[in-house]
């Protein structure tokens, strides 16, 4: 195993979240902490149907009860407001955008979609209210299935797209592919579907909206992971505003996993009733509209073909998808299925002949845009399963086969022939090594054969995983092809004041990342201060610069480098300083651990805080230099990073019941160097979880008049602590040549790849009772069925 | 989410709540809160009136006389923390310490959820196993109801309006009795997808004397399941008493389980709750 370069004081320290203090004991300021004075209180009427005509909306009773102050419908805004933007337009997506409104106008195209805003002195008033606004609907056909919605005589959501089709995108090579299928020793061919599931944070979302009638300014406080964006999405393409007469505040953020990156209804109807009753207006999400109307994820129906040799060789790849993206576009929903999964589609192998084809798809559900992985998780998922079934097919080890396909090294910078950026770094194998070791997989085979004599259903499987994070080089994202509608770039100021502290503002923020530890750590080791010395403020618009938000795992690589060059420049102006103040030139200062010094002398030198000082009171500067260290950076990576690492769990299935049980769980990650590896180790715990929960017991249903069964947490299944294993992690070291600290990200690792590999486990406990595939989630009934049907 | 407007009363005694049961009839008993909130936090229940007998003391805790009287007010955690029950009836225990988690045991009772009669609540299932009776108290006095006549159907009991709930009896046991619990969990909420109770008491001759099974989950309401019972008095092993556990059920099928797949639990689940409590029987 490699070792990061240079431990140093901070960086790769496991200390705790500066955060956890504030947070595990009550300490915290979410939205529903704000308490405004005349604050009065929202709730939105939704519709009962997934696809229906509104007539008419009766609000006069709603009006009259004591204690309501509006009732607003989506006629009224629609004066005011335009519908929310699509930013991510990705390849094919042009004519047939069709983006919700902050209410419905006249039609209806899921269950939960805002037809009324109620506004009320209490909450409790604002729910009684909802029950007498009078919708008088007109149902129409309902299809919820992505690819029975592109099917002649399907439903039609949208005039503007024909069969439903919001974008039919291809990358790779058609003929190629078709080639190297045609002539193949061996072609493997299965449907798999990855289910739609629902980001559940454990804060929902929320908002509090102020308008200042003299100035005409909005704030809007909100649950939110990038309140820059937001903030230009909504001034600029709803409102109709200048970008500077609206102020954006995310405080603390109880957990995104994607659902907050995107602009909701609610936050221009909110913008909309705050400055119509004249008060500020807050609505806090329920449990069961965040269930109907939060953006979810997943949702794909994969044909896979995959070809090779009979020695384990692939060389070929065809993938056809129907991504399933709901009712309207959400933010950047078009870039999940196209950029994010079709590009990363072929994994850790190089594969020659690879072409994939992708469906993105209306139907009369939630929306489904980016959910922790967005689009890596489903193109895992489909590459892994394909290995597997490939090796089943072959009758070879699955990890040997994995080891037969890998980029090697040397492969590096690494072009997957599918139009991604070039994967910056890896070496895979040495992952596989170590997992494999850890879990002693040649024990488990033979305790597996043994096990089979006597009923028991044991079974192993394995992921290996390459995801892409760290998004991205404006001008790449920003291409014709790739549609992203901005740049992708972060900022980060650092000051360091008179007395020495240091305070950080970066575009960057958390909600649950720990970005107040990693980045104090960072710019504590840089700059050689104490690290209680350094307080990072993020999530207010007015006072941090620009950032796109945090989402891609990219805070590290891309909000991180910004800090690391701030430091870099007032490094560099210290020591500009210094050597003013040591009388030496200044080519022959050395700053190093907070101290400047004459190269070869340094008993006499001069430390940061002495320097800060000086360049702070200012009566004693080098001819023409400006006061105070006090540095910005607007940081635009030059590539993507590509984080990497190999999965393996075991499990044992009760025969009798068919549920899963996960014995062992072994992860080996390489994220690059590691700031903090006690968060790193949490992110990887907690994206093991949430990708382990896909696989065993989360998935969204709807019935065919597209009412959602999985309502409520009673309904829809995330694991409490006693259903998810130990965890038992390791990692190697592959610093990424991307940035100057070699980090590469780790927040969706564990989901990317822990889906895959607890599928791959249950359905090896499976294999030699003749089954090939099962689709997630691995419920007992599901398993019990399929024992049992052979 | 925010309930409608409600009343809320704390009697200090049982006739306290009994008249204010009679006076308002729309009213409900709120114990421990843990059906009966959530449901009105979503409006699907919106009563005028809510009569918290918390105050009730006299209907807390287990006492045992010849047999075990539970009140109707003991959390799953106070049954869970019983000596008594541990000695005498500990498959009581076995089955409050598989509700919910520590919260829901700490405020839930074993007489909430008894008269809420949830389908697919762990308590219907145990008392009805265990041959328990349900002390009553109502506007015409005090009555007991056994637990075969309790469960009625989906939500529903033999109480009577204005009837309160007070304490649960289980007769006293023979030396040689097994019982025991076993649930298979829904995911989500935690409740029996399936949960089977059974009792088996065994005579001087050495058989089986008596055996009650219990399905809870599996339908609207907690069943014997009589085929199975019958079938292991008449001398037949668990295997082939199991095997029949299933017939003559009710059913429910949805998206968490079919009706078929909750068949397959009753008859996996009393097969290896028969062979645990078999086992007990010295």
């Amino acid at each position: 195993m490699a070792v990061a370069d240079q431990p140093t004081r901070m960086f790769g320290q496991a200390i705790k979240r500066r955060e956890d203090p504030r947070l595990i004991t009550g300490k915290g300021n979410y939205i529903d902490d704000i308490k405004l004075p005349g604050m009065l209180h929202a709730a939105v009427v939704r519709s009962p149907y997934a696809h229906a005509k509104i007539n008419s909306i009766d609000t006069t009773a709603a009006s009259q009860l004591p204690g309501v102050v509006a009732v607003f419908t989506g006629a009224d805004i629609a004066q005011e407001q335009n519908p929310l933007p699509c930013a991510w337009a990705a390849g094919g997506v042009q004519n047939n955008v069709n983006t919700p409104r902050a209410l419905a106008v006249d039609t209806v195209h899921y269950i939960g979609e805002g037809v009324a805003l109620v506004v009320a002195e209490s909450p409790y008033i604002a729910y009684d209210a909802m029950e007498l606004v009078e919708v008088d609907y007109e149902p129409l056909d309902v299809v919820v299935d992505a690819e029975e919605a592109t099917r002649e005589g399907a439903p039609q959501l949208h005039e503007n797209a024909p069969n439903n089709i919001v974008m039919h995108w291809t990358c790779g090579n058609q003929e190629a592919a078709t080639q190297a299928i045609d002539s193949a020793e061996v072609v493997v061919r299965q449907r798999i579907r990855n289910q739609r599931l629902i980001a559940t944070p454990m804060e929902t979302r929320g908002y509090v909206a102020r308008y200042d009638a003299a100035t005409g300014e909005y704030t809007e406080w909100m649950s939110s992971q990038a309140p820059h964006v937001h903030r230009l999405l909504l001034a600029a393409f709803v409102l109709g505003i200048p970008e500077n007469k609206l102020r954006c505040i995310a405080p603390d953020v109880g957990g995104g996993f994607g659902a907050k990156i995107f602009v909701y209804a609610e936050m221009a109807a909110l913008l909309y009733a705050a400055k119509h009753t004249g008060y500020p207006v807050k609505w806090i999400e329920s449990r069961r509209e965040n269930c109907q109307a939060t953006a979810q994820g997943r949702d794909h129906i994969t044909d896979l073909e995959v070809a090779g040799t009979r020695d384990g060789k692939i060389t070929g790849l065809r993938v056809h998808t129907y991504a399933n993206l709901g009712g309207y576009l959400s933010t950047i929903a078009p870039g999940i299925p196209t950029t994010l999964y079709g590009r990363m589609v072929s994994g850790v192998y190089k594969i020659p002949s690879i072409f994939v084809d992708v469906k993105g798809v209306y139907t009369n559900t939630a929306m489904v845009d980016a959910y922790r992985g967005a689009g890596r998780p489903e193109a895992t998922y489909a590459i892994e399963r394909a290995v597997d079934l490939f090796a089943d097919e072959i009758g070879m080890d699955p990890a040997e086969v994995r080891r037969r396909n890998f980029i090697q090294p040397e492969d590096f910078p690494y072009d997957n022939g599918l139009g991604m950026l070039p994967y910056d770094s890896g070496n895979y194998e040495p992952t596989l090594d170590r997992a494999l070791e850890l879990i002693d997989y040649q024990g488990f085979r033979r305790e597996q054969e043994e096990g089979r004599k006597n009923g028991r259903l044991l079974g192993i499987g394995v992921t290996s995983y390459v995801e892409v994070c760290g998004v991205a080089p404006s001008k790449w994202i920003g291409l014709m092809g790739e549609g992203w509608g901005a740049g992708l770039w972060e900022s980060a100021n650092v000051k360091v004041h008179l007395t020495g502290k240091v305070n950080v503002t970066t575009g960057s923020l958390p909600h649950g990342q720990g970005h107040e530890t990693t980045f104090a750590q960072l710019v504590a080791d840089e700059l050689g201060v104490p690290y209680e010395d350094v307080v990072v403020e993020h999530g207010d618009t007015q006072g941090t610069p620009f950032g796109y938000g945090t989402y891609g795992s990219r805070s590290a690589a891309v909000g991180g480098t910004a800090i690391y060059k701030s430091v870099s420049k007032i490094k560099e102006k210290a020591r500009k300083l210094a050597a003013h103040m040591l009388e030496a030139a200044e080519e022959d200062i050395v700053f190093e651990n907070g101290k400047a010094y004459v190269r070869g002398a340094p008993e006499a030198s001069k430390t940061i805080q002495e320097i800060a000082l000086q360049a702070s009171v200012a009566y004693d500067l080098p001819q023409g230099m400006e006061p105070f260290l006090d540095e910005t950076t607007y940081y635009d990576p030059p590539n993507c990073t590509f984080p990497f690492g190999t999965h393996i769990c075991t499990v044992e299935i009760d025969p009798e019941t068919g549920k899963v049980n996960v014995l062992r769980y072994v992860a080996v990650d390489d994220v690059g160097n590691v700031i903090n590896p006690l968060i790193v180790d949490g992110q990887i715990h907690g994206g093991i979880a949430q990708g382990l929960a896909q696989a065993l017991y989360e998935g969204v249903v709807y019935d065919e008049n597209g009412q959602l069964l999985t309502g409520s947490l009673m309904d829809y299944s995330i694991p409490r602590a006693d259903m998810v294993p130990h965890y038992e992690l390791d990692r190697t070291v592959t610093p990424s040549p991307v940035n100057p600290m070699g980090v590469k990200g780790a927040g969706e690792a564990g989901t990317i790849a822990s889906g895959a590999t607890v599928s791959n486990a249950v359905i090896d406990a499976l294999s030699h009772l003749g089954i090939r595939h099962l689709d997630m989630p691995y419920t007992g009934e599901k398993v019990w069925r399929a024992i049992h049907q052979q | 989410m925010y309930p409608s407007d409600f009343e809320y009363a704390a009697p200090t005694t049982v006739q306290e709540a009994l008249e204010l049961l009679r006076q308002n009839p729309e009213a409900k008993v709120l114990a421990g809160g843990h059906s009966l909130l959530p449901a009105m936090r979503i409006r699907l229940m919106s009563p005028p009136l809510l009569v918290d007998i918390g105050k009730l003391s006299e209907l807390k805790g287990v006492r045992a006389d010849g047999g075990v009287a539970i009140g109707a007010l003991t959390t799953y955690h106070d049954l869970e923390a019983s000596s008594e029950l541990a000695q005498r009836l500990p498959v009581l225990v076995e089955c409050a310490s598989n509700v919910g988690d520590p919260q829901v045991r700490n405020r839930g009772t074993i007489g909430g959820s008894i008269a809420h009669a949830d389908p697919a609540a762990d308590m219907p299932a145990v008392v009805l196993a265990l041959g328990a009776e349900m002390k009553v108290v109502g506007p015409n006095g005090e009555r007991t109801i056994s637990a075969d006549d309790f469960f009625v159907d989906m939500l529903q009991t033999a109480l009577e309006p204005g009837e309160l709930l007070t304490e649960i009896t289980v007769p006293p046991m023979p030396e040689q009795m097994g019982a025991a619990y076993e649930k298979f969990k829904h995911p989500a909420s935690g409740y029996a997808i399936v949960g089977v109770a059974v009792m088996v008491h065994r005579g001087a001759d050495g058989n089986v004397s008596d055996c009650r099974i219990a399905v809870t989950g599996a339908g609207p309401r907690a069943q014997r399941a009589r085929a199975a019972e019958d079938a292991l008095k008449s001398g037949m092993d668990v295997a082939e008493a199991a095997a029949r556990a299933s017939d003559g059920l009710e059913y429910i099928g949805d998206i968490s389980a079919s009706e078929e797949y909750r068949a397959n639990l009753v008859r996996v689940l009393t097969k290896r709750a028969l062979t645990r409590a078999m086992e007990q029987l010295r």
